[in-house]
């Protein structure tokens, strides 16, 4: 079916504006990946996808400039002793960056592999990102493999000693990236995968993930400060036996966010935990989108996502567990809350179960609320003044979601950074 | 946790103390949670996170050592405790008994005085102090029921 005159017009105009970088062995993915563009075009406010969210300034051929943010404010994991991958307005830094060499993993950059004509990731490039284009679609990520311009392929074998950390810093006010990484944990193999930073004015960014029988990724990432700053990222991950994918998220600020999380558990007995924690104030979208596929006997999946809004400002949460035929004993958990603190916020959701097998228990549930006034009460009565009784309430609201963080100290950076936030935003 | 450590130092800025070090504190709270049974993980516990009824009463004992406050009322404490339980958040109550610190005990039954020795004992009936007396008002409560009292009045 031929596509809307203005979606194509769209997508033409925001192709016009790319160039595929010389991809060697990339080649072929990249354009496969740029016909699947064509085909779907970009999204536009009128798909069903997109209802929440207008993608307008995530398709247009210019990316709207956004204000660096400064601040003396240490930048986040810097106490953690972790293996540094840098990347300036969505360019490698070879300076900034640690010599991408550890123990039990081996780290190469994009424009290495499109080099060489055999390469591992060359049988991962673009492939989880087509897979995940059906039931529904998702062109940005396809546009993504088709110019994604930089970013790594991390081979996990072993136990490395330390986390990998993906820092995105932002410093042209009018830069727009397209970053793309491939992961494959082997079996047995275990990785912390950090990720943190704004990234770009605009950042487009998509990540597939392999994860092999007995293979464990734990994955945290926050999105930095900078207000103005707009990202779609998407993680494509696809789950042997056995293997287990933890996730979490931290948006505080940032005036659009979309964040897909798309997940097929492949292999028996699998574990995926899907988590986010949004604070958000005035001119803020945040949109949590997940698709969790079930297409194995037994495994587990959770969605935990808490957003706290405040001064006219969205949260979007777009979540579906989908249990195949023959998924038996399947546990699927998805919970999306929200707290709003003012009339003026919204809180859109739409949790979707779709189940083809008869022997499974999954959940949904879907809540807005303001802070308990009992609650409030309560501590008041205990002397507390009502800024911190708020706070604490506000706190104890995401912890559900930041408990899904397996290590920690990490969660306790995560919380202090959440703290600080309220602090600041009195 | 964060929630008594706050709640202790605005309590303590209102008498214009100074605030407790997180040391110091931490130092007090063990003390006081071990005292009560409260292990280190329900002291973690996010403030809204279900606790049960015995680990509620514990809990608020242990607000009410932390908080030192100069009036406690206990509107009954007694209910839904064990007996072990109540030994418990008796020994809490006692253990801040002092001549600075006034405590207003309410109960249906003579049990938790066993535990929490009276000073003064009031009988209430319909919104009204009917009769008061010592210790043994309670005592005799306990043997008669408060039919007499209630006679005797009328």
């Amino acid at each position: 079916m031929a596509l809307p005159q203005a979606k194509q017009t769209a997508t033409e105009e925001r192709l016009a504006a790319l160039t595929m970088p010389d991809a060697g062995c990339t080649r072929k993915a990249r354009e496969a990946a740029l016909a699947r563009v064509r085909e779907m075009g970009l999204p536009s406010r009128r798909d069903e996808y997109w209802k929440y969210t207008r993608p307008d300034t995530l398709v247009s051929a210019e990316a709207l400039p956004a204000a660096v943010f400064h601040t003396d404010e240490p930048m986040l994991f810097n106490e953690f002793d972790r293996l540094k991958i840098v990347f300036v307005d969505g360019v490698f830094s070879p300076d900034a960056s640690d010599d991408l060499k550890l123990e039990g993993v081996t780290i190469d950059r994009l424009e290495d592999i499109c080099c060489k004509d055999i390469h591992w990731a060359k049988e991962l490039y673009g492939v989880l990102e087509a897979n995940g284009q059906t039931p529904v679609p998702r062109p940005l990520a396809a546009l993504n493999t088709a110019f994604a311009s930089d970013g790594v392929a991390i081979h996990v074998t072993g136990k490395p000693s330390k986390p990998i950390s993906l820092i995105y810093r932002h410093e042209s006010e009018t830069s727009d990236a397209i970053l793309h990484h491939i992961v494959r944990v082997e079996s047995g193999a275990e990785v912390t995968i950090l990720e943190n930073g704004p990234a770009a004015s605009r950042f487009n960014k998509c990540m597939e993930i392999d994860i092999a029988d007995g293979g464990k990724l734990h994955h945290v990432r926050a999105q930095g400060r900078d207000h103005q700053r707009r990202s779609a990222t998407h993680m494509f991950t696809r789950m042997g036996q056995e293997s287990v994918y933890k996730s979490f998220t931290l948006t505080v600020n940032g005036v659009l966010t979309r964040n897909e999380q798309v997940i097929e558990l492949t292999g028996d007995d699998a574990m995926a935990h899907v988590a986010g924690a949004c604070v958000g104030d005035g001119d803020f979208l945040h949109d949590d989108t997940v698709f969790v596929t079930h297409d194995a006997v037994n495994c587990e999946s959770r969605q935990v996502f808490k957003k706290v809004l405040r001064n006219g400002a969205t949260g979007v949460f777009q979540g579906k567990i989908l249990v195949k035929e023959g998924a038996q004993k399947t546990d699927g958990y998805q919970i999306s809350q929200s707290l709003l603190l003012d009339d003026d916020s919204q809180f859109l959701a739409k949790p979707e179960l779709e189940i083809y097998a008869d022997d499974v228990a999954c959940s949904h549930g879907s809540t807005s609320g303001a802070i308990d006034e009992t609650a409030l009460f309560y501590l008041r009565s205990r002397g507390v003044p009502t800024e911190d009784a708020t706070d604490m309430l506000t706190l104890a609201f995401l912890a559900e979601a930041v408990e899904e963080i397996e290590d920690e100290d990490l969660a306790g950076v995560i919380v202090s950074r959440l703290q600080d936030w309220l602090a600041r935003r009195r | 946790m964060t929630f008594l450590r706050t709640a202790v130092n605005a309590q303590r800025k209102a008498r214009g103390e100074e605030d407790l070090s997180a040391a110091d504190f931490l130092k007090i709270i063990r003390a006081k949670a071990k005292a009560l049974k409260i292990d280190a993980d329900m002291l973690k516990r996010p403030v809204n996170v279900g606790f049960s009824g015995g680990e509620k009463k514990r809990n608020e004992i242990l607000q009410m050592a932390m908080l030192e406050p100069k009036m406690c009322i206990l509107d009954e404490t007694d209910s839904g405790l064990d007996v072990d339980a109540m030994k418990l958040v008796s020994e809490g109550v006692n253990a801040l008994r002092d001549a600075g610190r006034s405590f207003l005990v309410i109960t249906h039954y003579q049990r938790l005085l066993d535990h929490i020795k009276p000073d003064v004992v009031h009988i209430m009936a319909d919104g009204r102090i009917i009769k008061s007396g010592g210790p043994e008002l309670a005592l005799e409560v306990e043997h008669n029921g408060y039919a007499d009292i209630l006679a005797e009045v009328n």
